[in-house]
């Protein structure tokens, strides 16, 4: 059974992203996005029978976070839900899902969100101190405390580290994926860092969180929810926006320790992907990564095969996936720049992008994308292959 | 209140791991200067930290041996960032990887040597660092490649 435009997205629905304390909980948010999305697919609470949720670090001890959105919802008759967690790879992974459910004829509209919220309002008679996203993402084990590793900041790292040493990657080469992405985010509204320019000089000057990483190499903290609504593709031709056909789509999750291949589950999900949307890397016009940091988009486009493996920090140190450049990546500014919704972000964007709804950061060509998600230390992957045709 | 909190880090300890049942024979290893991995009994697959079955073969037979305390720097970072008060004085400092010859990958800190003056495949060594009656943690100092 070929998957492929059998299925497409019909609706995007995103909250306000950032220091946005609208909503006391992610629920809120998710509650949110999902009427958003409905809204922009011109569809209705009542036409919805699946919810799949991606509940982010603060709601993440919620096993049945899905089920607590449905009752929030009023949601009745669902025929397909789930709490997912495969780290920045679940966006990815509830649209596959969506798009089997619906082919197998389980489901016709599936609600696919992701929502978190780890900033506080702040408080003026509360003390600066331990606590907020740092401790949130903090992850503290017994014998890597004691010598004081604490954090995915520190994880990845080591890995990043060791590219550097074996291939001769350096903070220029992560610098330059910081100030592309940041020059896209000043193209997007949406974006945190809309109004922020940012130089090679200026990152370079971000303080250092974890060496080899600046402040600028690290994704941002956001409260918000990113929805989208899944449906099939000759449903989604008659609602309110074009659809964005899912063409393509695969897993991969290599197992293992990443320091020793640094590399990523992309070749894995790749196989699977582009042969099902019939497509090779150089039919895709636009590229959305998933970058909790900068390195990590580094790798994804050696892994995908934009380069050879080690020669990533060439490959984007001349602005060629900056605006103008001749590989368009993460056009919304990703997760460095735009706002921290895991998988999601890169999701997003694509959606926006396909439909040709980019505004001033809109890429001429975009009837293919490729969004990728990645959680862990590279230890899980999705890859999506989206398309404006059939 | 300034002062108080200058007094709470002051007295900010670093935080002590558990000597949980599986990791107590590495730690009584560490306390007699021994640097211990886990070793199957079944096809003999060393691991490190320790762990319920083998990777390779899924065996739960498995025993302690001593590394040599030999290896290299596979990778380091620098924290910068205080994410425990008991760090506070210390950052930035390094958190290095090293990778024993005997295979496993161990977490831990260099000794005698400046963050900026580290690199990777630097030959190390483990020495002993004593926090407690219970606790000694293996650290690594450089050594002269073979």
């Amino acid at each position: 059974m070929n998957l492929r435009a059998r299925c497409a997205i019909a609706g995007l629905g995103a909250t306000r992203m950032g220091r946005n304390y609208d909503h006391h909980n992610a629920q809120g948010f998710a509650l949110e996005a999902v009427e958003l999305a409905l809204a922009d697919a011109g569809l209705a609470r009542r036409d919805l029978d699946g919810l799949l949720v991606n509940p982010g670090v603060t709601w993440i001890g919620d096993a049945m976070a899905s089920f607590g959105l449905q009752q929030a919802m009023g949601l009745r008759d669902l025929r397909l839900t789930a709490t997912m967690n495969a780290g920045g790879a679940t966006a990815g992974a509830m649209i596959m899902h969506a798009v089997q459910a619906i082919a197998a004829g389980m489901a016709n509209v599936v609600a696919c969100v992701f929502a978190d919220a780890p900033l506080k309002p702040p408080r003026p008679d509360a003390a600066k101190g331990a606590g907020g996203s740092a401790a949130a993402y903090g992850f503290a084990r017994g014998l890597d405390a004691a010598y004081g590793l604490f954090g995915v900041n520190a994880q990845y790292a080591f890995v990043a580290r060791r590219h550097m040493h074996l291939y001769g990657t350096t903070n220029d080469h992560l610098g330059a994926i910081a100030v592309a992405e940041r020059q896209w985010a000043n193209l997007n509204p949406a974006a945190q860092f809309h109004r922020e320019p940012l130089t090679l000089a200026g990152y370079h000057d971000s303080r250092w969180i974890a060496e080899p990483f600046h402040l600028l190499d690290c994704c941002l903290v956001s409260n918000g929810a990113l929805c989208v609504i899944v449906t099939a593709a000759d449903r989604a031709r008659d609602l309110r926006q074009p659809p964005v056909y899912v063409l393509g789509m695969g897993q991969g999750h290599p197992g293992g320790d990443p320091i020793d291949t640094l590399a990523s589950g992309a070749p894995l999900a790749k196989a699977v992907a582009f042969p099902m949307a019939g497509i090779e890397l150089g039919d895709i016009d636009v590229v959305e990564l998933y970058d909790c940091y900068t390195f990590t988009v580094l790798v994804t486009l050696e892994d995908y095969g934009f380069c050879r493996k080690g020669e990533g920090g060439a490959f984007v140190a001349d602005g060629r996936i900056a605006p103008g450049g001749a590989l368009p990546v993460n056009t919304g500014g990703g997760q460095l720049s735009s706002f921290y919704m895991w998988g999601m972000t890169p999701v997003s964007e694509a959606v926006i992008q396909v439909r040709g709804a980019g505004g001033a950061r809109q890429v001429p060509r975009h009837e293919v994308a490729l969004v990728s998600g990645n959680g862990g230390i590279l230890s899980t992957h999705s890859t999506l292959v989206l398309g404006a045709h059939p | 209140m300034i002062g108080e909190a200058n007094i709470r880090m002051a007295e900010a300890v670093k935080p002590v791991p558990n000597v949980t049942p599986q990791m107590a024979p590495f730690f009584a290893g560490a306390r007699q200067g021994q640097l211990l991995v886990q070793k199957c009994d079944e096809c003999g697959t060393l691991r490190f930290p320790a762990h319920a079955t083998c990777i390779n073969c899924l065996s739960a037979a498995a025993s302690w041996i001593a590394a040599s305390g030999r290896g290299e720097i596979l990778s380091f970072n620098v924290m910068h960032q205080v994410y425990h008060p008991g760090f506070a004085a210390e950052v930035p400092y390094a958190v290095v990887m090293v990778k024993l010859e005997e295979g496993p990958k161990v977490v831990s800190n260099l000794v005698g040597v400046k963050p900026d003056a580290i690199r990777c495949g630097l030959p190390v060594e483990v020495v002993f660092e004593r926090v407690n009656d219970q606790i000694t943690l293996p650290k690594f100092r450089l050594r002269a490649a073979a």
